[in-house]
């Protein structure tokens, strides 16, 4: 058994992957609360933030004649669904830890990259769904960005996924508790989508905060999005700061250092 | 199956285990008995990878611990002091992403699925989460789940801790039947005493060193003899008068006024006492000893078996 060739072993450990990706899938669909509650978030959101901010911005200098609010905020509310889900999804180590489950996965024969690759697509496989169905809202809000712009938007949904999914995973391993994970959920993933220019734009906020939001990743994730929903509609024009591919390299490079960083950190040992 | 050179694990300051050495056979059921923190959890985490030796080597069905732990992973089945299983999926849904994670062909895992769910009398709970199970059924199906893959090593740890009797007798039949069906290698740890005499040999464990290792049989005659209960109305007298006749044996006062007088050969001492000081005794039991006594004669102190068992209801109820 020692000596099974190179490619067997290559085999076993796509299998590996895909028995990860699996379970993280079945319990997606069995645990169907947790899709609706997931799913019904963004649409609240989109719904009082959407109806309760548009008086106030309709006519303003942020949206040009004709738009409204939500239009404005649905790149960031699609954002903020595939981040959250993907980051949750990840984290749920510290639960299969916490509930033994994890002890099952790091004594089986397979590799630890394995093990992370497994989980990270099951985030985001599960994220793309969730982001899918709120695709399905764009045309009832008067965005829509074609089939190639589609596709576009789901490479840069699952880019954000695989960043927040990698970093869940690397706290995850590194955490014991549920309550370290709150600590960084409140002030550093709040803080950061909440800067990502998600409810309000770059224009025209002091210059250190606009700063911090040039600095913060998730700005770039969400003007991606915004560049490809709004096409060349004039609020293209008025909301997207870069190019697409400028956001798209700058989105991939975070998720490869997610990437390597989860595999970093994720331990097979207690030391 | 089993080879353990100096093994020895620190957490800091805290010394777990501290270098024990031991064999286990082909086949062969080897207990591992010891009170609370005495090192068994840390040993098997050791053995199954887990958790990396400070120091010393272990050979697993001929491979090293700590330079092929993958093989050594595919060579063993481990069924944690702790629940391990998915309780929001279905039983079947456990044992098929361990069949995948293993390997094991789809059409061999059903075959063995059904099998090992006869076995452990599952195999009407097949489709129901696990999260509705009982702790002693959690248990069977994670013994069933540990031996899907045929593993060559099964390593237990305190797969009986907290279940009542009924349950605990059942799952010492399978173990039984495992190893003569499956020739797989059992090393399990165990703080109830009478359990340990299932075992072939056993090793106890006190403090994270090994203070003795036998069979059953041989532990208890290398360390504690037969022990004659004398019953009497004037112990003093009849001890004196033992003691005098027999210096050289073993004798002592109980603690209800009796004498009590220790030996290897109980059978033979019985009718000489008696026919000595027929006039002194009224009452004779002969008793072979019990591990307890082995037990407390290493370490000083008997398992507590009320707090053991506190500790094990917390244990089980965690899986809920
Ligand atoms: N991860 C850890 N970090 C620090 N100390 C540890 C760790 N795991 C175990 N220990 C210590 O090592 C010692 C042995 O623990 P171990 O779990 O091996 O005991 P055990 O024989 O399995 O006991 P029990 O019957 O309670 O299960 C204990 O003193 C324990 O506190
Ligand atoms: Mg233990």
């Amino acid at each position: 058994m020692a000596d099974i060739g190179a490619s067997t072993k290559m085999a076993h450990e796509l299998r590996a992957v895909y028995t990860l990706w699996l379970r993280e899938m079945t319990r997606f669909v069995t645990e169907w609360t947790r899709v609706v509650g997931a799913l019904a978030q963004p649409l609240i959101f989109l719904l009082i933030f959407g109806i309760g901010l548009n008086s106030t911005f309709r006519g303003g200098a942020l949206l040009p004649p004709g738009f409204s609010y939500t239009q404005f905020m649905f790149p960031g509310i699609l954002g903020m669904s595939v981040l959250f889900t993907s980051l949750f999804s990840s984290i749920s180590v510290i639960w299969d830890r916490e509930f033994g489950f994890l002890k099952e996965i790091l004594v089986a024969p397979i590799s630890q990259s394995s093990i992370v690759l497994g989980k990270m697509l099951g985030g985001a496989t599960q994220a793309l769904i969730q982001g899918t169905i709120l695709l399905l809202l764009m045309p009832f809000l008067g965005l829509w960005p074609g089939m190639v712009g589609v596709l576009k938007l789901w490479l840069i949904m699952f880019l954000i996924a695989i960043t927040l999914s990698g970093l869940g995973l690397a706290l995850a391993s590194r955490m014991s508790s549920m309550e370290g994970f709150q600590m960084i959920m409140n002030f550093v993933v709040m803080p950061l989508w909440m800067l990502s220019g998600a409810f309000f734009p770059l224009q025209g906020v002091p210059s250190w905060m606009e700063f911090l939001m040039r600095i913060d990743p998730l700005t770039y994730a969400v003007d991606a999005l915004r560049g490809v929903m709004y096409g060349s509609s004039p609020l293209a024009k008025a909301l997207v700061a870069h190019t697409f591919s400028f956001d798209l390299t700058i989105v991939a490079l975070l998720a490869l250092g997610a990437f390597i960083l989860a595999l970093l950190l994720f331990r097979r040992g207690e030391g | 199956m089993l080879q353990v050179e100096g093994l020895e694990k620190r957490y800091g300051a805290v010394h777990a285990v501290k270098g024990i050495s031991f064999e286990v056979r082909e086949a062969e059921i080897f207990g591992f008995l010891g009170p609370n923190g005495a090192g068994k959890t840390t040993t098997m985490k050791m053995l199954a990878t887990l958790v990396r030796p400070t120091a010393g080597k272990a050979l697993v069905a001929g491979y090293d611990v700590s330079t092929q732990p993958d093989e050594v992973r595919r060579s063993i089945g481990i069924v944690f002091q702790d629940p391990s299983l998915d309780d929001r999926l279905t039983a079947a849904q456990n044992l098929r992403f361990h069949a995948m994670l293993y390997g094991v062909p789809s059409d061999v895992a059903v075959a063995r699925v059904k099998e090992l769910m006869e076995m452990v009398e599952l195999q009407d709970r097949l489709q129901e989460r696990v999260k509705t199970f009982s702790g002693g059924m959690r248990r069977r199906l994670e013994i069933a789940r540990g031996l899907l893959h045929r593993p060559k090593v099964l390593f237990l740890d305190e797969p009986t801790a907290g279940l009542d009797t009924q349950t605990r007798m059942k799952i010492w039949g399978y173990i039984h039947e495992l190893r003569e069906r499956e020739g797989v290698a059992v090393f399990m740890s165990t703080h109830y005493l009478d359990e340990a005499e299932n075992c072939d040999r056993i090793a106890i464990i006190d403090h994270g060193e090994i203070v003795a290792l036998d069979t059953p049989d041989g532990l208890k005659s290398q360390f504690g003899g037969d022990v004659i209960t004398l019953m009497t109305d004037d112990p003093e007298t009849l001890l004196a008068a033992i003691r005098e006749r027999w210096p050289q044996l073993k004798v002592r006062p109980g603690s209800q006024g009796q004498v009590v007088v220790e030996t290897a050969e109980g059978a033979s001492w019985v009718p000489r006492l008696v026919e000595a000081f027929v006039h002194h005794i009224q009452a004779v039991t002969l008793s072979r000893p019990s591990l307890d006594d082995v037990f407390i004669k290493l370490t000083g102190r008997a398992i507590r078996e009320e707090e053991a068992s506190a500790v094990d209801r917390m244990r089980l109820q965690r899986g809920h």
